[in-house]
């Protein structure tokens, strides 16, 4: 009696894949644009990344390998439970390295490792609609993008300047798409930004709560908003990792004590440990390492 | 004044269901001059409005307006793209209630400059320089520039509406009881406002007001309503100091004198 009643591939039933399937071809078909569809229950709460599983289920199959990163991190519990999940539900090879996968399921990073023709992008996304905390009435927000009237973004970036100084959006930075739709590229850093504009993977986006998919296409135009005078710029650190020395990538602070103490390392941590196996060292790096997961085979 | 007219009205009528909206509204509006719409409330004063600028549409009649090519358009033809690209650029529209025509939650630079930022102005120095050119002309400080309306008092706010209108250089603007909810002093500082901009800037615009000094003050003509029709119509001063319609004369005589 060892088998029970088992999920169908990748947990969802065909006719609701297909369903999603259909929404992110539109998606593609119209860059920026948000899709609706009809979004299902999934065994975990809204803002733990409903959607994005739901797309990553429509387009696994048993060849992919997939990897899942939240904040960059292979191994923080977001990321630990929706690799398992798949795993489970669609017998899939996984792994940590970003080069190895197909598929990439990400909350709130893009990868530093630049991505390839042929990998997916799959983004979970909490608010879909970048116009939201500025029209809140959803059927003129979707007005707005139809008639392409986006003069109130800017006066989001406005309000920054005029407040801080200089534009202070840190993540979820609006950008445009192929010249045509003002998009939110979920609450990844600005500092990624630059990574969406004509990248050669496919990028996904899926808000399960907001029943929402939109779609890059490779080598699609991604441009983010800014002034003339006050020109986009992404966040710079002054320090390298503490970890592997990597310069130019998203840190993240780490509290070391309670007397104040802190580093920086690696948001992304399939590059650092990259970085380590090469034989790059940070002032705070510890001698030995331990290694992650790395590519797990299908069972 | 050249003699075409900017906007042209013909056989205007808005129902709601049985109910009539207003009925049977004609006539012309000349480059520079400003028409006054008055009568009771429930007179059909704000539907005309509405209904003239394209927030409403009619049940039957037409409205045309001479853009600025020159060409006369057909206002309910023209898709809803092109109709909200005037909204912002050529028109102005300017509510009783200050909260409804303005963001209450962004600055008052932000308030001004968004119309510009919605034509493509893309440079935060000129937008601002002239945000803070528009405050001065309608005499809010240049130091509440940063501040939101929120923190602001209801004439500041309707002078911020005003200028918030006026910053593309509209040439037909729409107001809706401009004056209405404000103390007698403060209306009279924004009448006196009012006055200078639209002789300074050769506005035309359609007043919709109950306050028959607010019509004496700003407008050259005006129209009487009385449930959804015009009883009468003419030049602002005849009509006031010459009531001829049994109901205007009821209504000039309404005039609390001090």
């Amino acid at each position: 009696m060892t088998d029970i009643a088992t999920y169908n591939f990748a947990y969802l039933d065909e006719q609701t894949k297909r369903m999603i399937r259909r929404a992110i071809l539109k998606g593609i078909a119209i860059p920026g644009y948000q899709v609706p569809f009809a979004s299902r229950e999934m065994p975990m709460p809204y803002g733990w990344g409903t959607g994005g599983v739901q797309v990553t289920a429509s387009i696994i199959g048993p060849d992919d390998v997939l990897k899942v990163i939240d904040q960059g991190a292979d191994d923080t519990t977001n990321a630990v439970s929706i690799r398992a999940f798949f795993k489970k539900v669609a017998n899939v090879a996984v792994t940590t390295e970003t080069g190895q996968a197909t598929i990439i399921q990400t909350r709130h990073r893009i990868p530093e490792q630049p991505l390839t023709a042929g990998q997916v992008l799959v983004f979970q996304v909490p608010i879909p609609e970048p116009l939201r905390f500025l029209e809140p009435r959803e059927t003129e927000t979707r007005k707005m993008h139809a008639l392409e009237e986006y003069g109130l973004m800017h006066v989001k970036l406005y309000e920054d300047i005029a407040r801080h100084g200089r534009i202070a959006t840190t993540y979820a930075y609006p950008v445009k798409v192929e010249g045509r739709y003002v998009m939110d590229p979920s609450p990844t850093p600005k500092f990624d930004n630059p990574k969406m504009h004509r990248s050669p993977a496919l990028q996904l986006f899926g808000a399960g709560r907001e029943k929402r998919i939109y779609a890059v296409p490779p080598f699609t135009d991604v441009v983010s908003l800014d002034f003339e005078d006050h020109p986009f710029e992404v966040q710079t650190f002054d320090q390298p990792c503490a970890i592997c020395g990597a310069e130019n990538v998203y840190l993240d602070e780490v509290i070391l004590d309670d007397r104040g103490g802190h580093m920086f390392v690696c948001s992304d941590t399939d590059h650092c440990e990259k970085r380590r196996e090469d034989g790059h060292r940070g002032h705070l790096a510890p001698e030995a390492h331990p290694v992650l997961g790395k590519t797990e085979p299908a069972e | 004044m050249t003699d075409e007219p900017l906007l042209r009205v013909s056989a205007l009528s808005k129902f709601y269901g049985s109910r009539v909206g207003c009925e049977n509204v004609t006539f012309d509006l000349w480059p520079g001059e400003v028409l006054a719409v008055v009568g009771e409330s429930g007179s059909g004063k704000t539907t005309l409005l509405n209904c003239l600028s394209a927030r409403l549409l009619p049940s039957s009649g037409t409205a045309s307006y001479r853009m600025r090519d020159g060409q006369l358009r057909e206002l309910y033809r023209m898709s809803e793209a092109e109709r909200r690209f005037l909204m912002r650029t050529d028109w102005g529209f300017v509510h009783q209630n200050p909260a409804d025509g303005l963001r209450m939650t962004v600055s008052a630079g932000a308030n001004v400059g968004e119309r510009l930022m919605a034509v493509g102005d893309r440079h935060y120095g000129k937008i601002r320089a002239t945000a803070v050119d528009w405050l001065s002309r309608v005499e809010i400080d240049e130091d509440r520039i940063d501040d939101e309306p929120r923190a602001f008092s209801g004439g500041m706010r309707q002078r911020l509406q005003i200028a918030r209108n006026l910053v593309t250089g509209p040439r037909l603007v729409f107001m809706d009881e401009p004056t209405g909810g404000l103390d007698v002093s403060v209306q009279a500082r924004l009448l006196d406002l009012l006055r200078g901009l639209v002789t300074d800037l050769g506005l035309a615009a359609v007043v919709v007001t109950h306050d028959l000094a607010v019509a004496r003050l700003l407008s050259q003509r005006m129209m009487v309503m009385k449930d959804g029709r015009v009883v009468e119509s003419g030049l602002t001063d005849r009509v006031l100091d010459d009531p001829r319609a049994p109901y205007t004369q009821l209504l000039v005589s309404s005039i609390l004198q001090v």
